[in-house]
């Protein structure tokens, strides 16, 4: 029983770290209609101009690990507001009312542009984040099990992390003026426009929130992973997730991870052995594959009906 | 009629528009006072809803000039009209089919909220007060449409007719001196129809809201409007009161056809 419970938390917690990625995914497609392939190379950029302010910030002698830290972060996320402006000068803002498929081959062009830029600008090696969490695992619940379970702290601290950030978001969306703004550009470019929303200015919004979210899934991965281009390839491991949850939907995206980190691990370590391990690559497109069978929309995606 | 016809609002001067090598408009002008209910009719193809996305600043006209209220502009900018109090709705419905009644016609209203994104979060303050105050008024349109069962649905449930007041409901939530409406009785049926009517009346007649309209249905523009244009092949064929343009031989030829 303790095991299972290890399993099943470790599973959470990997599920959370998921949900941070795909919620990029989601963000700016419900805010813009957009499918952003663009969030994997975010996140490497994001977590490189990071890892490198925080190294020069290290070398100036500033010795207190937080302020590094924070200040670094700001600097990052100053970064990923220019990188949002940009993409909409640049590139959004002459797509006004086009396709959706259009939208998407230019997303594919940016991730290409800012894998090259973001390693010709901050360099292709490997880097490293700290950001002070404790690596060593606490044991928990002694008491109610025999051996207690082991709960890796590094984590717990990702996981609350991303939750705090979910709830923030979520109560963006839902509860302010701007939020609302926000959903009725991604339904329909045109009506925004006439009722006065200014559509270019919430573009930059939606892709600085989509550009800070994924500088914190960039940091925490970084923290673990280190920082290397293989950061990029994490956007790969949200998109079933994605499609679990629904590309329309917040909670979906969460739930969607939770799901997808509980199911490798579970299946890893209980089929695992069955078939020879390594279940823990391939269960979430499997999984995904199925769900696009049965429900394309996802758990909590909205249902596409055409009237006739 | 006892209503005060103003001064002229919104005028259109020479307004040609082409795509590529179809001229959707040639050489328009009209005029809209005040108060009015203006109605622009034409068979399809005529360029009637070229003419409104000109004015709302959807297309850019390659000649001629829009005043409105003293300012003259080549070309409208869609952020800008919204701004200067210009609404509109659309012929082939183009609301936000995933949130609710209640949300659709509030995003009418965030061109009117200025506290800032903080205290919108936290719902505290200035911004709670002013969300109150907004929700009043939506509550106010939406007893105006009589639309209270629906409020919470999401709009893409409900029917077509319904979805039709939602649009102007969203349209009358920016309180727009002009109202731009395209197509508002569409598909409907004769009741629906007849709901439309007494909406588009009432707008004009408690808020003195002037009123532009597309329609198809002769008989409903011929009891509403003050004066018409007539449209045809991009061209303007009439201009006048319904009876003047009900007995103008062009616009019987072209519109009415030979045999009314």
């Amino acid at each position: 029983m303790g095991f299972f419970l290890e399993t099943l938390l470790g599973g959470l917690m990997a599920g959370m770290l998921y949900s941070l990625v795909a919620l990029g995914f989601v963000l700016i497609f419900k805010a813009s209609g957009v499918f952003n392939f663009a969030q994997g190379a975010m996140v490497l950029f994001a977590a490189l101009a990071m890892a490198r302010f925080s190294e020069w910030l290290n070398s100036t002698g500033l010795g207190n690990l937080w302020l590094v830290n924070l200040i670094a972060f700001v600097m990052a996320a100053a970064v990923m507001f220019c990188v949002a402006w940009v993409i909409e000068r640049l590139v959004l803002r002459q797509l006004v009312n086009q396709e959706g498929t259009t939208l998407l081959m230019a997303t594919l062009g940016i991730t290409y542009f800012l894998e090259g830029l973001g390693q010709s600008l901050f360099g292709s090696d490997i880097y490293k984040i700290d950001i002070g969490m404790p690596k060593e695992p606490v044991m928990a619940f002694e008491s109610t099990f025999p051996g207690g379970i082991l709960i890796n702290q590094e984590d717990l601290i990702a996981a609350l992390i991303a939750a705090c950030l979910v709830a923030l978001l979520s109560l963006f969306f839902q509860k302010t003026s701007t939020g609302r703004a926000l959903r009725a550009v991604a339904d329909d470019h045109q009506a925004a426009q006439s009722i006065g929303i200014p559509l270019n200015r919430i573009w930059v919004i939606v892709w600085c929130v989509a550009g800070v979210v994924a500088l914190v899934a960039g940091m925490i991965w970084g923290s673990k992973l280190g920082v290397q281009f293989s950061l990029a390839t994490v956007a790969l491991r949200a998109l079933p997730v994605v499609i679990l949850g629904g590309l329309t939907s917040v909670p979906g995206a969460i739930i969607g991870g939770l799901i997808i980190g509980v199911g490798e691990k579970l299946s890893e370590v209980y089929l695992g052995p069955y078939v020879g391990g390594g279940i823990e690559i391939w269960f979430a497109y499997v999984l995904a594959l199925l769900f696009l069978l049965v429900r394309p929309q996802g758990l909590f995606g909205e249902k596409i009906i055409d009237r006739v | 009629m006892s209503k005060q016809i103003g001064d002229v609002i919104l005028n259109v001067q020479h307004i040609s528009l082409s795509f590529g090598g179809v001229k959707a408009l040639s050489d328009i002008s009209f005029d809209v006072c005040e108060h009015e209910i203006r109605a622009i009719i034409g068979p399809n193809g005529a360029g009637k809803s070229s003419m409104l996305n000109c004015i709302n600043g959807v297309y850019t006209p390659q000649q001629g000039k829009i005043t409105f209220r003293g300012q003259t502009f080549s070309h409208m900018d869609s952020h800008q009209v919204a701004v200067m109090g210009v609404a509109r709705t659309f012929q082939n419905l183009a609301l936000f089919k995933g949130m609710s009644v209640l949300d659709n016609i509030m995003t009418g209203r965030n061109l009117r909220m200025k506290s800032n994104l903080l205290w919108q979060a936290i719902r505290l303050g200035p911004a709670q007060r002013e969300e109150i105050e907004h929700r009043k008024r939506v509550e106010e349109i939406i007893d105006f449409l009589e639309i209270q069962p629906y409020r919470k649905t999401p709009v893409g449930q409900l029917p077509y007719g319904l979805q039709k007041r939602v649009d102007l409901g969203r349209a009358l939530a920016l309180e727009p001196q002009v109202l731009l409406l395209d197509e508002p009785m569409a598909g409907m049926n004769v009741e629906e129809k007849q709901d439309m009517c007494r909406f588009i009346l009432d707008v004009n007649d408690e808020f003195g809201t002037t009123v532009v309209l597309i329609e198809h249905d002769m008989g409903v523009v011929m009891d509403i409007s003050d004066r018409v244009v007539v449209l045809d092949y991009g061209k303007k064929i009439g201009d006048g009161t319904p009876d003047e343009v009900r007995n103008n031989p062009e616009v019987i030829s072209a519109y009415l056809g030979t045999g009314h």
